[in-house]
């Protein structure tokens, strides 16, 4: 069988070697590859009927389950972009990313008011309901309909290559608006190649996810699972960490990808250790660096399991990643970069940094990003022509995080060069927060930014000037939040002040107030 | 189930998980897994809170959705813990 060209063919070659396999299980769910390839070939044939046509954005806002699973793919056999929506999004949210990309259908729960949706979103056409008793109109359908039998009468030929599009993930941008990374068919599979390679999966691998699949850690879980025939238990949350340790140990997990909070309430369960998982072999880290005393713990309670200290960013997938042998030697380091890429470190002249030298990480490889929906002036200043010599017109990925490397070629994360905040492996903008904040009549000012916090990285940190003469209270500020961000996004800490220094220019000087730990009015709400 | 311990929860809960929000309609059944309330953060909160108010102990794998996902069976559990019975599930 030849090297796939597109995602979707992850499945149908997996498909046809292992029809009967369980591919995934997720709650009472166990499909077969089979099933899925059945199921989504049907969405598919549904999707192209009611007007998707190649290159049209289709959302997917639902949990990790089954058919958000099915809907990756059979988004991906209409020559269409699917888009996943983070689960906990609000309303006014989600119409910004659905106006955004102007998507064309929407997958997603009955329970969403999606009259709602449809008439403030004028580009959806179509909306494919999961949960629905009674839905049939001319532009919403139930699930089951959607991917049952009677679909498939819908014939058409498939024309997509592998340098279209294939999904748009949306990060946070320093502006406080998320911006859609796009990644082609090309991009993906040769990440996802190149991941699985040195991951050594393999065919007999379990892997269990569950990190949300918006977040692209999550959703490669489910590409390299399908790319090697391997099974994926999909997990809805973390939540229960304790009913977690049971599935890994029942489904005899072999693969288990983590980010540093996770690990940390992990590390304080007795059962999570080699003598109650014998089959984990490997365990995955990414989001932000691994604490060294929770490696070492990791070291001492699987002491044959393989630990792969990663780092990447959404705009190519991934970067680097430290060979499991190097983990003792280098517990710091993120390695090399991964097969098939470059990863390098440019210093201020624009020139290769020397070793120990700090400057910004550049990504060289097939795995780089087309570039940010419609931002022509952000993609400008993320991917740059390549100061090689001879000028080959090559575009570069920099990350705008600050690395050095060691003598041996090494890398090693210093900083980041923007204000994004990493927060229980997700990254925030504190610009969006604030500007979440200032739609409260009550706020005349607000800074945001992250402070250290043993669980989540880092926590978020609200500063607040109330309008002088009102009362604000800390519940009422997270009460709005509540009601206008993702769950991950909404401050932990919030705090009053009269005023906020600012720069010269006039604006608040968020690291000011960032440096400031101490001597201000207080009135903390911890969320 | 107490009524007092009921309603200590819930005020636990509406307080800390939906910040004092009364126009979010939760009843004592909702799944908070449904509605997205509690994370995992979230449920160390409620171990500690249900730990501190009740001066119990509890116990790893008590920490399961049939004893935390809703303020029903949370206030069942804390019953349970009270009339000592460990098992508590």
């Amino acid at each position: 069988m030849g090297m796939p060209v597109q995602v979707d063919a992850f499945l149908e070659q997996t498909a046809q070697r292992l029809p009967e396999k369980v591919a995934l299980i997720a709650g009472d769910a166990r499909l077969t590859y089979r099933e899925i390839e059945t199921q989504s070939a049907r969405l598919a044939a549904t999707l192209r009927a009611r007007g998707v046509c190649r290159g049209d954005r289709v959302a997917i806002f639902l949990d990790n389950c089954a058919e958000a699973v099915v809907a990756v793919f059979g988004v991906l056999k209409a020559d269409a972009v699917f888009v996943m929506i983070h689960p906990t999004t609000k309303p006014d949210k989600l119409l910004f990313l659905l106006n955004d990309c102007r998507v064309a259908a929407l997958i997603t729960y009955a329970r969403l008011d999606t009259q709602a949706v449809q008439t403030q979103a004028p580009s959806l056409r179509q909306t494919i309901l999961v949960g629905a008793t009674d839905a049939a109109s001319e532009r919403q359908i139930r699930w089951e309909e959607a991917v049952g039998p009677s679909s498939q009468e819908t014939f058409f030929r498939r024309a997509a290559i592998d340098i279209d599009l294939a999904t748009i993930i949306y990060t946070s941008g320093s502006t406080g608006f998320p911006k859609g990374v796009m990644m082609t068919h090309l991009n993906m599979v040769t990440a996802a190649t190149s991941i699985t390679q040195y991951l050594e999966n393999v065919e007999d691998d379990i892997l269990l996810n569950c990190l949300p699949l918006s977040f692209d850690y999550g959703l490669y879980q489910v590409l390299m699972t399908f790319k090697i025939g391997a099974t994926l238990v999909l997990e809805r949350s973390f939540t229960y960490p304790q009913l977690l340790l049971q599935q890994l140990d029942r489904e005899r997990v072999t693969g288990f990808p983590l980010v540093p909070t996770m690990l940390a309430m992990l590390v304080k369960m007795p059962h999570f250790s080699s003598a109650h998982l014998p089959h984990l072999r490997y365990f995955t880290n990414t989001a932000a660096a691994l604490p060294p005393a929770h490696i070492a713990t990791l070291r001492e309670r699987f002491p044959d399991a393989r630990i792969y200290s990663m780092y990447g960013l959404t705009e190519c997938k991934r970067v680097c990643y430290l060979p499991p042998d190097q983990i003792d030697l280098r517990p710091t380091s993120v390695g090399i970069a991964i097969p098939n890429t470059e990863a390098y470190v440019v210093n201020a002249a624009g020139e290769r940094a020397d070793v120990g030298e700090v400057g910004e990480l550049v990504v060289r490889g097939a795995h780089v990003m087309r570039g940010y929906w419609e931002r022509p002036e952000e993609t400008a200043r993320a991917l740059r022509p390549a100061p090689l010599p001879g000028g080959t017109g090559e575009r570069v990925l920099h990350t705008g995080d600050l690395f050095k490397t060691d003598d041996a070629g090494f890398l090693y994360f210093v900083g980041r060069r923007d204000d994004i905040i990493k927060t229980r492996g997700e990254k925030v903008s504190p610009r969006e927060v604030e500007a979440a904040l200032h739609r409260m009549p009550e706020v005349l000012e607000a800074a945001v930014f992250g402070v250290p916090d043993d669980l989540l990285g880092e926590a978020i940190r609200a500063v607040i000037v109330p309008v002088p003469g009102v009362s604000l209270t800390a519940q009422a500020v997270l009460r709005h939040c509540a009601r206008h961000l993702e769950d991950f996004m909404i401050p932990k800490i919030v705090e009053f002040r009269t005023e906020l220094p600012k720069t010269a220019t006039g604006k608040i000087a968020r690291r000011e107030i960032a440096r400031q730990e101490d001597g201000c009015q207080e009135a903390t709400h911890h969320a | 189930m107490s009524e007092a311990t009921r309603r200590t929860i819930r005020n636990f809960v509406v307080e800390n998980f939906l910040y004092g929000d009364l126009t979010r309609p939760l009843s004592d059944d909702d799944s908070f897994l449904e509605k997205s309330i509690v994370d995992s953060t979230g449920i160390l909160e409620l171990v500690e809170f249900l730990e501190r108010t009740w001066n119990l102990t509890v116990q790893d794998e008590e920490i399961v959705p049939n004893n935390f996902d809703s303020i029903a069976r949370l206030a069942q559990y804390v019953g349970r813990k009270q009339n000592g019975d460990a098992r508590a599930s």
